[in-house]
């Protein structure tokens, strides 16, 4: 019975949105590059149903330059060679006049060389390494030194002097680790003082820190490591552990009788929407590190997060799952940079990707959910960061925030 | 000697030259983008896509529907060709101007200033095509060697080419290789290779590249379509498929089975290599997803669904299940794997030979059909 009513509700919506195409007269296809099925479907699924709520938030207050923004939903499948077949497809069949999408760093080195190819737009929402700066991509994401920078002044302004890293082993790990090395030498913290080992090549260090392979789940040794590291107090662990590895890792924590007290780990790839199906006990206490927090207590956070879940009571399509939904970061960088594509082609008067371009790296402002939010020249975003630590209910309570920071993607050998 | 078994293959695969070499690459140069009878620069390089495909499971089904071993490291093979000719184009990038620095990024990113000594090499165009084949033949030639003389067969074989496979894939997802204290930068890690450029001083992303790299990968698939077909007539492959169906008895009659074996092995993981080497510059990339064990099951997802131990089979499933793919994840990106799960079961339990063997499967029908039209078409009379 469940199923036929679902059933039903899914003709009545397509025929609602049938019917709401045919009475527009002009729309704009954008494309939306996700994964919803394969190991990144679990946290890509979100940034979907964000962009199709922020698409009919846009559309019910009267489109973009007077068009209604069709989507065009693909399936990058968690498959890179898909994810670039795709983007070829969203470029030059449906003509889309803009593109959000993509998660992992490898799928967006595989989609850049089509949209430079095409001269399309892609705009990025998820924390990465930088050390990149495509004319055809903007980067909403926070820059290593909106997240992992600062939650590193946070933990040496209270007064922590020993670092260890650990993350997996791909190159948003491998770069962030490198850049926080300078960074902490930088600060006056010695070499010894910084955990998880040094590769050197002719003297110079070229990867520090811990790495284990994705899906890895034996954390055992590491961890006694961490706590032979952490025995003289003052340190703590800076996590790029990726995805279902961070259940054991903290498991192993939690089981080796290290606390948040002792040695608080700041992990930065764990947002709210992750603690959703990752158990939070082993967590709590424990810091995060994002320029949106779904607790943020402002009234456009809590004018967003109502009309969140609204929209998924009522207007959703029938594929988003509606319990339990959370907003996070990149969900909200995801927002963001659909309202800035709106505003730069409204002040560009034009879809046209060059002119669009132009007015981006003017400098566009958007009030978001996490504060305001300004496009740069360098194609990045000046934001504010916040530290949070986490709660019992997956959530973060707000312990510290940075003010307007700027994005940076190239900071190897600048401190 | 016949190479093809009757009028209906020879037309097929002179249709196939005709579409592949002439029509389609006509449809994209001469029709201008917006016409009818364009044939756009994008499907162009899926087809080619495709056809790198199909020439991978055309060597799989060389394996596993002529000669009775089931081996999940097709997609391995494949993958080091790409990797090999990859690591070619990596280093023809150039100096870009976000970098400053003719190295590969990953490299540029964890501080290396020079190439290392086992990436020099692939500079050479030469040197890297022929590893294209080399590569595989020589990893398929070790492990060739210790299973087929430890007579390793049947599932025990697929078995162990699996655990190969994620090996390798364990290899290239990582970063750095530390080795008795030395450390070695491998090949990309997890983003793999990728933001090509020139390819033999040509521009890799230009229609007409693109263009001239579709024939080839049509060229190779047809030639080595001839001589699958060639080999199938000769002693050689005679005996191939008899071990095939009594590998005992073939041994028995005085014939080295393992020489067989071992010979098949090795070329056909040297044809899924340069089958890789054509398949990275129309995808535009290679990482070590490309090797993981579901990979080398898609291929023999697409054998199956052709028609194991065909010689149209393979083709046909390779591009039949990679344009449904392609469709649907465009058309239906919610319930896409659900559509293409029903499939593979639909073809499994009704149609045992595959697609190519459903006119055969439904001549009985058919006839039946006929045969009953006719009877009730007498009385009338």
């Amino acid at each position: 019975m469940k199923e036929v009513k679902k059933l039903t509700l899914g003709l009545a919506s397509a025929a609602a949105l049938f019917s709401s195409s045919l009475l527009a007269q002009d729309t704009v296809k954008v494309g939306v590059l996700h994964s919803l099925s394969g190991t990144m479907a679990i946290s890509e699924t979100s940034l979907r149903d964000i962009l199709l709520f922020t698409f009919d938030e846009i559309n019910a207050s009267g489109g973009v330059l007077g068009k209604m923004i069709e989507p065009v939903v693909v399936d990058g499948a968690s498959d890179w060679p898909t994810f670039a077949e795709k983007a070829e497809q969203l470029l030059a069949q449906d003509k889309v006049a803009a593109t959000f999408g993509c998660w992992t760093s490898v799928s967006r080195k595989f989609v850049l060389p089509v949209y430079e190819k095409y001269n399309g737009l892609l705009f990025y929402p998820v924390q990465y390494e930088g050390e990149e700066m495509s004319p055809n991509i903007f980067y909403t994401a926070e820059a290593v030194n909106q997240q992992a920078i600062p939650a590193v002044d946070f933990l040496l302004e209270e007064g922590y002097t020993k670092f260890y890293l650990i993350g997996t082993d791909y190159v948003y790990p491998q770069t962030t680790n490198l850049v926080l090395f300078e960074y902490l030498k930088s600060k006056g913290i010695p070499e010894e003082n910084i955990g998880g080992g040094l590769r050197k090549e002719n003297g110079e260090v070229i990867s520090a820190g811990k790495y284990t392979p994705f899906s890895h789940t034996d954390y055992q040794q590491i961890v006694a490591d961490i706590k032979s590291f952490a025995a003289g107090g003052d340190a703590a662990v800076l996590n790029t552990i990726n995805g279902d590895s961070n259940v054991s890792f903290f498991k192993e924590i939690a089981a080796s009788g290290l606390t948040a007290d002792d040695c608080p780990i700041v992990s930065y790839s764990l947002s709210e929407d992750e603690f959703r199906s990752l158990p939070t006990a082993d967590l709590v206490g424990h810091l995060g590190c994002w320029t949106y927090f779904m607790s943020l207590d402002t009234p456009a956070n809590e004018k967003f997060v109502e009309n969140f879940q609204e929209w998924l009571k009522t207007k959703a399509p029938s594929s988003v799952q509606k319990e339990g939904r959370v907003t996070c970061s990149p969900m909200v960088l995801s927002y963001d940079g659909v309202y800035l594509w709106k505003a730069a082609v409204e002040a560009a008067g034009t879809f046209d990707v060059d002119a669009v371009n132009a007015e981006l790296e003017k400098g566009i402002s958007f009030d978001g959910p996490g504060g305001t939010v300004t496009t740069q020249e360098n194609r990045h975003l000046t934001k504010n960061v916040y530290i949070g630590e986490i709660l019992e209910d997956g959530q973060f309570e707000i312990l510290e925030s940075f003010e307007d920071v700027y994005g940076e993607p190239f900071l190897k050998g600048t401190f | 000697m016949k190479l093809f078994d009757n009028k209906i293959e020879f037309g097929g695969y002179l249709g196939a030259c005709v579409v592949l070499l002439l029509i389609l690459p006509a449809m994209n140069a001469f029709f201008p983008d917006g016409s009818a009878l364009h044939f756009s620069s994008f499907q162009l390089s899926l087809w080619g896509k495709y056809v790198t495909y199909a020439v991978m499971a055309m060597s799989l089904n060389l394996l596993w529907g002529y000669t009775g071993l089931l081996c999940l490291c097709q997609s391995l093979f494949f993958a080091l060709g790409a990797y090999a000719f990859g690591m070619y184009l990596m280093l023809h990038i150039g100096v870009d101007d976000v970098y400053n620095t003719a190295l590969p990024d990953f490299m540029d990113f964890q501080g290396y200033t020079a190439l290392p000594w086992y990436w020099a090499p692939f500079e050479n165009g030469a040197f890297a095509i022929a590893a294209t084949m080399l590569v595989p033949g020589v990893l398929a030639f070790v492990f060739g060697f210790l299973a087929f003389r430890s007579r390793i067969k049947g599932v025990y074989f697929s078995i162990l080419t699996q655990a190969l496979t994620y090996a390798a894939s364990l290899f290239f997802f990582k970063n750095n290789l530390d080795l008795f204290g030395n450390n070695f930068i491998l090949f990309g890690g997890n983003n793999g290779l990728t933001d090509f450029k020139e390819i033999f001083g040509y521009d890799v992303n230009a229609a007409s590249t693109q263009r001239w790299i579709f024939v080839m990968s049509a060229i190779l698939m047809l030639v080595v379509y001839l001589i699958i077909a060639w080999l199938l007539k000769t002693k050689f492959g005679k005996v191939q498929q008899a071990i095939r169906d009594s590998e005992n008895r073939v041994r028995f009659s005085g014939y080295s089975t393992t020489t067989y074996k071992m010979l098949i092995f090795v070329g056909t993981s040297m044809v899924a290599g340069i089958a890789g080497a054509f398949y990275v510059p129309q995808v535009g990339g290679i990482n070590a997803n490309e090797m993981t064990p579901a990979k080398s099951l898609d291929v023999v997802v697409w054998v199956a669904l052709g028609g194991r131990g065909t010689k149209f089979g393979p083709i046909i499933g390779a591009i039949v299940v990679n344009i449904i793919k392609s469709y649907t994840t465009r058309a239906y990106p919610d319930s896409w794997l659900i559509i293409l799960g029903a499939i593979f079961m639909l073809v499994v339990l009704f149609m045992p030979n595959g697609l190519v063997g459903l006119p055969k499967q439904l001549a009985p029908v058919l006839a039946r059909i006929r045969g009953n039209n006719s009877t009730s078409a007498t009385p009338a009379s």
